[in-house]
């Protein structure tokens, strides 16, 4: 099923990515034609088949509750493109600022 | 003695070993040929030369008072996706430019423990998203067989310096064939093991329940000595598994006897080239001469896997590119009236064409609405998948095909239409759906370029696939060669 | 307590706790304490660098399988983990490790007093770090700050369903809650320190109707009086919102302890789509019915049983009985000191009279020795309470107490028929009077006895004066 503006709207919302002009039709175009390649899986009858989420048989490891040295402060913070008093600087997120 | 830089790791041990060579002599050579070939290639996104220079005194100190591990000096590369303590790590994305990790991955960790020398960090495409390396947030990297033709993708860089001779072997990680289909384009050795086998801490994620980390080499034996290195339980993953690291037994054996499938949907795919069918045709009579029996088995759902691949990978990335944000690290936009409008400018900026794609086909396919319809049938289709490959293994002891339907394709030929891009990855994908190991090894040339083999085998036995591999580098006297010299 | 004549308020609690661990959720950080330095109980997994993976805490797991268990909850087999997607600057993977299909436990219940509130689901997850805003107002605020110290801390989420009828319902179930999270040791489970949050789902409808009303969901509420206060409050402004014909919005509203009142919390959060999947870093985690059963085997009485066999075992009054069992310390207390040769009686309402007000807790022999020491009259009351403390500050026992204050009775008849006679003859009026028939002149006489023998024996002491008077 193709992909309409409105739908690539809400989808780059929701993904939170930026939409610069030309976008909206760049994505409807595209993925547009990968989901028509897509849409093959639909031929198929899967109502008997199980979800694959993992294909390896691994069952999850438990790990003990014991502390291991953190990052300092500095380290938390090295790569951080904005810092201040030893946090993360943020713009307001309050949406209607 | 010839050229070090066109050598196998055993035969660099040899020289090692007998003091012919020192690992500092090593470094050197490989520096001086990484200076002569790199402009060309541009395999490499930065070098890492003063750690290589330690790393390499250690290696000699460690080769003189006998304490060396089994890579002692053995010059590395490592993909742009692999985190090094210290080291500036992209993932070949701007979002990612000046990013230090404060930690080492556990599988570069364990090369550094056998004695490895990093010599750099090679290019890829973007979040190794690709097949070409064109979507790398940098540059693209050239396949040193014909400058003009890409390296394949998403590993390109790591494939090519190993080709270049740029390095003795190197690192990328495979999440729909981008260890294969780049070592195939490349003519190089390249192999991704059984989901689970190798640590995937460290490594930054594309698609987690596909990605898994492997080596490029010149060898057969090679490649199983540094995936026996790097593989084994890791407490700091828990889809590694805890099980025996035998991935070298029985590798000399030979494939007497050997049933090797034949699966004929790989032979029929789209875009096939007749040179690279004729190639492989001829690779599979070598082994069938060397002892091996052909027998045809079946992979009904082909057809469906890369659709599967492109709902399941795509959904992963969507999720796990979520934490470049512009909050503690990489690129932002702090310039912003509020915080929705600093993620969206950030993420749009920072982000590349074809991981912006994925990432939206990905929330799409997740979304209220959609989920069932694409998400969740695409697990099921990929349950037929694994089912196609349980089915056809119960037939053969190991599936072989070729790796890419084509050999190197022109630069720029394929990044307008996305599906033909995504086409490259037909016969690799279904190993990554199915978490099975898959080999690629160079099996003659079609037009003046590289041809991969691919030997695919059941989960667990990269030995398998590893000794048909072997078998086949023995009956056609097959070495790989270094491109690009004068 | 408004006047909800009409209505029924339908309540149901979503309660987030955290569990007893030294290490956070996916990650072997410490905790971090209430006073640490920002972003300095960190590591690579919990700060979301790239390439990082989430290994399960088995502490936290155990914790959240023995609440289920003391909640009679179901546990399956197999339980897993999935990503609820969202990006928020205090969630720093852009999603939260959650649960939303295979949760680790489902369909409980908590017996409060006579009601039983249904539990639909004990689930694991991790907690979000902390944001701290520029400008005293999140509303007015233009940046806001990022510590990760909590982020990834682990939390249990205990959600009931819609069984909870009034604010003193919601808060008596809370505490409820605590004491039990407390009692098999999953939680410490402080309102104070967050690490019990409740969220009161609250909806009102007409009396006798069946279909639910909308509903609005009440955060940052963190004492019990505040959770009564705002559900009081909520009910009432949804009631006077529907009877005044606007209608209630969904939404999630905050407590404003400040404002004594809850608040729209409209971050404007458009379409909210979670886009919930399999956690690919986690596999299925196998829950081993042997491993369930010894954890069953091992939990300690529950409070609610514990009350009733207070009723029965001692024949404690119902109310003193849930005062007692709602706090293992006390109900451990109470049970010992009868055991060292307390009376039941008496040693319930030291309890509920001297221990539970004052907070601090006497040791079994502390508390049994004092009131044995009252029972027997070899001490007043008032002299207990001087001993209680006493030994409790000094940590010394009751007789040693009684000793150094010299509280011990004289009881001794003769002794005391000696100053009797005494305290007489030195009050010859008072005595005349009482005689005359001026029975207050009593007083007189008793309080120059209490001065002369403070430690007669007040009810002998008495009985004499009256004899020799008469
Ligand atoms: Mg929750
Ligand atoms: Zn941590």
């Amino acid at each position: 099923m193709p992909l309409s503006r409105d739908q690539v709207r809400h989808v780059a919302l929701l993904a939170r990515l930026g939409l610069e002009p030309g976008d909206e039709d760049f994505y409807a175009e595209q993925l547009s034609g990968i989901l028509r390649h897509i849409d093959r899986l639909q031929e198929l009858n899967t109502d008997a088949i199980p979800p694959t989420a993992q294909v390896v048989e691994v069952a999850a490891t438990l790990r003990d509750d014991e502390p291991r040295p953190c990052l300092t402060q500095e380290e938390a913070l090295a790569n951080a493109p904005a810092a201040v008093g030893g946090r993360f600087r943020v713009p307001s997120i309050q949406e209607d600022a | 003695m010839s050229d070090p830089t066109h050598l196998t790791i055993s035969e660099l041990r040899h020289l090692l070993d007998e003091r012919e060579l020192s690992a500092q002599e090593l470094l050197g050579l490989h520096l001086e040929r990484i200076e002569a070939a790199d402009s060309d290639v541009k395999a490499y996104l930065r070098l890492t030369s003063t750690k290589a220079a330690e790393q390499a005194q250690a290696a000699d100190r460690a080769l003189r008072d006998g304490s060396a591990g089994p890579l002692a000096g053995i010059p590395m590369a490592v993909k742009d996706v692999l985190c090094v303590k210290g080291v500036e790590t992209t993932a070949g994305s701007q979002i990612l430019k000046g990013f230090k990790p404060p930690y080492t991955g556990t599988a570069v960790q364990r090369l550094f423990d056998a004695g490895a020398v990093m010599l750099g960090v090679t290019n890829c495409d973007e979040f190794a998203m690709g097949s070409s390396t064109e979507n790398s947030g940098y540059f693209p990297t050239h396949n040193p067989w014909g400058l003009d033709r890409v390296p394949g993708g998403s590993s390109g860089g790591s494939a090519a310096a190993v080709a270049a001779g740029e390095a003795t072997f190197s690192l990328g990680s495979d999440t729909g064939g981008s260890i294969r289909q780049p070592a195939a384009l490349c003519g190089v050795i390249g192999m991704k093991p059984t989901y689970g086998r190798v640590s995937r801490y460290g490594l930054i994620a594309f698609a987690s329940s596909l990605d898994q980390i492997g080596p490029f080499t010149r060898s057969v034996e090679d490649c199983a000595l540094v995936l026996q290195t790097m593989a084994g339980h890791d407490p700091l993953d828990s889809t590694c598994a805890d099980r025996p690291n035998d991935v070298t037994r029985g590798l000399h054996d030979g494939v007497d006897k050997m049933r090797l499938g034949v699966p004929r949907e790989y032979f029929e795919v789209e875009g096939m080239e007749p040179g690279v069918r004729l190639a492989i045709q001829k690779a599979l009579n070598t082994l069938e001469s060397a002892g091996a029996e052909l027998v045809d088995v079946r992979l009904p759902h082909t057809d469906y896997g890369l659709a599967a691949y492109y709902i399941i990978a795509p959904a992963e990335c969507s999720s796990n590119l979520a934490r470049f944000d512009g909050v503690r690290y990489g690129m932002s936009e702090q310039d912003a009236q509020n915080i929705t409008e600093a993620y969206m400018k950030t993420r749009r900026k920072g982000f590349g064409a074809e991981v912006r794609r994925r990432v939206m086909l990905g929330t799409y396919a997740l979304s209220s609405g959609y989920y069932d319809a694409y998400y969740l049938k695409a697990q099921k289709v990929r349950t037929l998948i694994k089912q196609d490959f349980d089915a056809a293994f119960a037939g053969c002891d190991a599936i072989v095909s070729g790796t890419s339907p084509t050999v190197a394709f022109p630069i720029g030929s394929k990044t307008q239409d996305p599906l033909s891009m995504y086409l490259c990855d037909v016969l690799t994908l279904g190993g990554n759906l199915a978490g099975l190991p898959g080999i690629s090894v160079p099996c003659g040339m079609s037009d003046g370029l590289p041809v991969g083999l691919q030997v695919l085998a059941p989960q667990w036995r990269e030995d398998i696939a590893l000794r048909v591999a072997r078998a086949y580098e023995l009956a056609a006297d097959m070495r790989v060669e270094v491109a690009l010299v004068d | 307590m408004t006047d909800h004549s009409g209505w029924e308020v339908v309540i149901g609690m979503e309660v987030h706790v955290q569990p007893t661990t030294r290490t956070k959720m996916f990650c072997s950080c410490a905790i971090a304490p209430l006073n640490a330095a920002p972003n300095t109980h960190t590591c690579p997994v919990c700060l979301g660098l790239p390439g990082v993976l989430p290994v399960i805490n088995k502490a936290a797991v155990e914790a959240c399988l023995k609440t289920a268990v003391a909640l009679d909850c179901e546990i399956p087999r197999h339980t897993k983990f999935d990503r609820k997607n969202y990006m928020y600057p205090d969630l720093p993977k852009g999603y939260q490790i959650s649960q939303y299909d295979l949760p680790m436990s489902h369909d409980g219940h908590l017996d409060v007093g006579e009601q039983r509130v249904r539990i639909r689901r004990v689930h694991l997850e991790e907690d979000t770090g902390k944001l701290v805003h520029a400008g005293d107002k999140l509303h007015k605020a233009w940046e806001s700050f990022v510590d990760l110290n909590r982020a990834g801390v682990p939390l249990m989420e205990i959600v009931s369903e819609p069984d909870i009828r009034s604010a003193e319902e919601a808060r008596d179930y809370a505490m409820a809650l605590r004491t039990l999270l407390r009692t098999v040791g999953a939680s410490e489970a402080d309102m104070e320190k967050g690490q019990l949050r409740a969220e009161p789902n609250i909806s009102v409808r007409r009396a006798g109707s069946t279909e639910l009303g909308v509903k609005t969901e009440l955060k940052n509420i963190n004492s019990f009086r505040n959770l009564y206060r705002a559900i009081d409050f909520e009910v009432q402004r949804q009631i006077e919102a529907l009877e005044s014909g606007h209608g209630v919005v969904q939404e999630t509203r905050g407590w404003s302890d400040a404002e004594q009142r809850t608040f729209s919390q409209r971050t404007k959060e458009f379409a909210e789509d979670y886009r919930y999947f399999p956690e690919p870093d986690l596999p299925p985690l196998e829950l081993d019915p042997a491993w369930i059963e010894e954890l069953r085997r091992s939990l300690p009485e529950l409070p609610e049983a514990r009350r009733r066999r207070l009723v029965a075992q001692y024949g404690l009054p119902t109310a003193d009985a849930s005062l007692i069992a709602a706090e293992r310390e006390l109900a451990d207390l109470f049970e010992g000191a009868v055991r060292a040769g307390a009376d039941a009686k008496p040693a319930a309402n030291w309890i509920i009279g001297e221990v539970a007000p004052g907070g601090i807790v006497p040791t079994i022999t502390q508390l049994a020795d004092v009131v044995k020491l009252v029972s027997s009259g070899s001490i007043t009351r008032d002299q207990g309470r001087e001993v209680l403390a006493e030994s409790i500050r000094s940590q010394r026992s009751a007789a040693e107490v009684v000793a150094e204050r010299g509280f011990a009775q004289v009881s001794d008849e003769s002794e005391l028929e000696a100053i009797v006679r005494e305290v007489i003859a030195d009050n010859s009026k008072a005595a005349a009077d009482y005689r005359a028939g001026k029975k207050q002149a009593l007083g007189a006489l008793m309080a120059d006895l209490k001065k002369r023998a403070p430690q007669a024996n007040p009810s002998i002491t008495n009985r004499l004066l009256q004899k020799l008077l008469g």
